[in-house]
């Protein structure tokens, strides 16, 4: 099942829509339920980041029988160093992204915590990709 | 001794108005998280949780959705917007305004017994 959604930079009403439709999508699969919130949680800082950081990106969700995988690609600027971004605190984030509630430099790291595999490539000036994959089997209960 | 408590009592004991999903007020919840940064709710890995926050926008019913939070507290007499309204209710998401800090509020919870997560 292949499902893509775009993002849309600095609107914050929208953030997570696009997490909350594959958590639906999830659910409705019979995912387990603690990889299920992992796969959302992590989609979500990563549709807040570009929301945050980006002017417009892509988000492709690709599911089969033992993976969930997730691009995020965007138009942006950017990460310099992704070194330095997943260090825990580092943040570019405005005062607009702090007064929602993040930009505290825990998103990409957080995002890590929450997948099995995760792959960031930036072209400074132009954007930035994320691929996240995590493995899932039925739910058992 | 379960150390679970209701909606209901939780917004007995902070003076809260609950706001929506007032059918849900039986739910019990086992552990308090409060914060103000979103970040910081997105990384608590616990099942049954209750949210104390004074932060009022969408991103706090968004964060609670991902993070299976059913109930969350606004802190310091601050009002929930409609959209959070209609955002909490399409996520059965149990909203309460308390008039009292978040420290005050956090206190009397944990005083009655709901368990910090960490």
């Amino acid at each position: 099942m292949q499902i893509r959604h775009k993002i849309a930079g600095g609107d914050f009403t929208r953030a997570g829509n696009v997490a909350s439709a594959v958590k639906k999508i999830l659910q409705q699969l019979n995912i387990d339920h603690k990889q299920s919130k992992r796969i959302v949680i992590a989609l979500y800082e990563g549709e807040v980041n570009v929301v945050a950081h980006a002017y417009s990106g892509v988000v492709d969700v690709d599911i089969d029988s033992e993976k969930v995988r997730i691009t995020i690609s965007d138009k942006g600027p950017g990460i310099k160093d992704i070194e330095q971004a997943m260090e825990e605190g580092f943040s570019t984030a405005t005062p607009q992204v702090r007064e929602m509630g993040f930009g505290a430099g825990m998103g990409l790291s957080n995002m890590k915590r929450n997948s099995d595999f995760m792959e960031i490539r930036s072209v400074p000036g132009e954007g930035t990709l994320v691929e996240l994959i995590n493995y899932i089997r039925p739910d058992a209960s | 001794m379960s150390s679970q408590m209701t909606i209901r009592d939780i917004a007995g004991l902070v003076d809260g108005r609950v706001i929506c999903c007032e059918d849900r007020l039986s739910t019990s919840v086992e552990y308090a998280f409060a914060s103000d940064l979103m970040s910081d709710v997105l990384t608590v890995d616990k099942e049954n949780i209750l949210l104390i926050t004074g932060l009022t926008n969408l991103q706090v019913i968004r964060t609670s959705e991902m993070s299976d939070i059913n109930c969350v507290i606004v802190a310091r007499d601050k009002k929930v917007n409609d959209d959070m309204v209609r955002l909490a209710e399409e996520n059965n998401i149990i909203l309460v305004e308390s008039p009292h800090s978040v420290f005050h509020v956090s206190g009397e919870l944990y005083k009655a017994g709901l368990k910090p997560i960490y």
